[in-house]
């Protein structure tokens, strides 16, 4: 553009401008993850001190492993806080998407991947019904889907009987999370994550340029690519080393991280980059603005609903994968959980605030708690505690925030 | 002054059994603002509701630039270029400006949204209104203004390429410093070229940017004025009645 821009975009300047614009975002309470992130050190310096055993390879690797449950659950939420809509019933969707895996797979003797489908239409159908309710007929989520809840767990027990346990010993599924990539798996990972976030801010870059944009300098772009770079750089090579603790070896990469990280990375393209992620934002911010701009909001609803149901079955996969068995009782505690994981990483209950990216920080305090807490040798009712305690923080964080930015803490 | 942009001929409206319209005429022009002015109850909102395509008028005949339409719809409004800025605005505060300027109707490149374009649109759009009040585009309009959001809100009118923008109470909530800035966009607005319509109970604002004012009294168009050739007191004595009756007797 020739004439001077009279409006800027907020990518004018130098890095030292950039720097001084994100703190003062921070300063009028637009936080993001800062808060969970702080956390997340402060617990991992905490521990370090209080336990020999946490900061140990073997402790790492299994760290990430226990967190990719929560961390899954935790994103499938996200779609639905967002829309400040809540699904308690993730967890149990899980739990009944497993319990028809167990049907198909072992009592109809259907192969794996069949039955595997068959769950996730479990999380197909299950948001579309819960999806109708509260689009459609206008029943608060939260009563459906506690409503859901407690007759899941019934239907898990008439599907698998009283106290079932099922073993699962398909090794795909098993090295979903048991298993580890060989070296070059954890380097390839980096790679293809390095040069995915650079050709995608090089695109937004050169479009911004061919409209006559300035971008934010290109140093800002070359320290991001470094971060990311640098610090997966360090967890693959501290994860490709030996951390058994008896004779056999383990090294490598556990396969679920890089699955994780692709749910999240294509989670977080459908909100930043499609019209269908602008759109959920606006219906969560003000539904009837959305409406008036031709969004069509029933269906948007519905489809957060059908995309938490069903990425909560892919996180009971993980957890049988975890566990090589299907139990009756799956699914029942850790929705809460999740719904914790997303609001301490900053996704706001109130809607229309959060990405995936808070949620999997979020989770990984979560485990972090979980896990520290387990090495110190604490009781289990200590644990409970200081969840429940970090989760009324984030929240209060998230009101005060809120009310900080100028937005009021109603509903509109 | 030539063809009208739009023109309503004896319009009505009921409501069951109460008639709500009872054979409006009213015109407006292109480049030129044009008040719609009433008390509570003479039919106002009922009116814009026809002309925005939410209510669709039961009778009358309605022209668009000399041609006979029938507005049925929001979307049939909106795609003859009648846009309809309400008075709560329907801005997502989670959003920033260009977000919400391009809400519903983003630009898209191979399934994913064009922000280089749209940011590029939204600037133009609210430089070709002169706006000098917001700092960045890239702004979430939960920090923006009483007057800041009107902009926006109107700033959208202008980049669907309105012809004809109606406003609802565009002062109502603001203090003075900002109301002078939403009237002296509106009448940027109406100098580009667009028939802008406000519906006002300040009739302050009104003489100070209406070209026309129109008089809703009970469901009647009781007075089309020329602003430069009446005062205020006439104006409130349309409103209210007194007015059109001494006239009638």
């Amino acid at each position: 553009m020739s004439a001077p821009q009279l409006i800027a975009s907020g990518q004018e300047g130098t890095l030292k401008d950039q720097i001084v614009g994100y703190f003062q975002r921070i300063k009028n309470g637009d936080m993001g993850a800062l808060p969970a992130v702080v956390a997340l050190l402060a617990l991992a310096v905490l521990f370090t001190g209080l336990s020999p055993y946490f900061l140990t390879k073997l402790n790492v690797a299994n760290l990430f492993v226990q967190a990719a449950e929560l961390t899954v659950l935790a994103c499938a939420l996200v779609f639905v806080l967002l829309l400040a809509e809540i699904d308690l019933s993730a967890g149990v969707t899980a739990g009944v998407g497993m319990g028809l895996f167990i049907i198909l797979n072992q009592k109809m003797g259907l192969p794996w991947p069949i039955a595997v489908l068959g769950a996730l239409c479990v999380g197909l159908l299950v948001g579309s019904f819960i999806g109708f309710f509260v689009a459609k007929i206008g029943v608060p989520s939260f009563v459906v889907t506690l409503g859901l809840f407690l007759g899941f767990q019934g239907l898990q027990l008439i599907m698998l009987g009283d106290g079932g346990l099922y073993r699962v010993d398909i090794p795909e599924i098993l090295a979903l999370m048991n298993s580890n990539m060989p070296d070059w798996g954890g380097w390839l990972m980096v790679v293809v994550m390095v040069l995915v976030t650079l050709g995608l801010s090089l695109w937004d870059r050169a479009r911004r340029s061919k409209a006559g944009l300035t971008s934010r300098p290109i140093s800002l772009m070359i320290a991001k690519v470094i971060v990311i770079g640098g610090l997966s750089s360090i967890l693959v090579a501290v994860l490709n080393e030996n951390r058994s603790v008896s004779i056999l070896p383990i090294s490598g990469v556990p396969i679920v991280i890089p699955v994780v990280i692709a749910i999240i990375f294509i989670g977080t393209f459908v909100l930043d980059r499609t019209r269908f992620g602008r759109h959920l934002y606006a219906v969560g911010g003000n539904p009837e603005a959305a409406r008036r701009s031709g969004i069509k909001v029933a269906s948007i609803r519905i489809s957060a609903f059908v995309i938490c149901s069903t990425l909560a079955v892919v996180s009971g996969l993980l957890h049988v994968s975890r566990l090589g068995s299907v139990e009756a009782s799956a699914g029942r505690s850790i929705v809460l959980s999740g719904v914790a994981a997303a609001v301490v990483g900053g996704v706001s209950l109130f809607g229309g605030r959060g990405k995936l990216i808070h949620a999997a920080i979020g989770a990984l305090v979560i485990a972090i708690i979980d896990n520290g807490l387990g090495l110190i040798g604490l009781p289990a009712g200590i644990n409970f505690l200081v969840t429940g305690g970090v989760l009324i923080a984030a929240a209060t964080i998230d009101a005060l925030s809120r009310k900080r930015s100028g937005g009021s803490l109603v509903r509109m | 002054m030539d063809v009208p942009l739009i023109e309503l001929a004896s319009v009505k409206k009921s409501f069951g059994p109460v008639e709500v319209l009872k054979g409006i005429d009213f015109k407006a022009y292109a480049g030129r603002v044009t008040a719609l002015v009433g008390d509570n109850g003479a039919g106002k909102s009922t009116l814009i509701k026809g002309l925005s395509g939410v209510q669709p008028f039961d009778e009358g005949t309605v022209k668009f630039e000399g041609e006979d339409v029938h507005l049925t719809s929001p979307r049939q409004s909106s795609a003859l270029g009648i846009e309809v800025v309400y008075q709560d605005l329907a801005l997502c505060d989670n959003l920033d400006i260009v977000q919400n300027m391009f809400l519903g109707r983003e630009e898209t490149t191979m399934g994913t949204l064009n922000e280089a374009e749209m940011e590029f649109a939204a600037t133009k759009a609210l430089q070709s209104l002169s706006v000098r009040t917001v700092k960045s585009v890239r702004q979430k309009v939960s920090s923006l203004s009483g007057g800041q959001r009107q902009t926006v809100a109107i700033g959208r009118s202008v980049l669907r390429n309105a012809k004809m923008v109606i406003l609802d109470e565009p002062t109502a909530a603001l203090g003075v410093a900002q109301t002078e800035q939403v009237l002296n966009l509106v009448r940027r607005l109406a100098d580009s070229g667009i028939a802008v319509i406000i519906i006002s109970h300040n009739l302050a604002d009104v003489f100070q940017v209406c070209d026309d004012i129109a008089v809703l009294y009970l469901g009647r168009m009781v007075a089309s004025l020329k602003t430069s050739e009446t005062n205020r007191d006439d104006v409130v004595g349309y409103i209210t009645g007194t007015k059109s009756l001494e006239e009638v007797n």
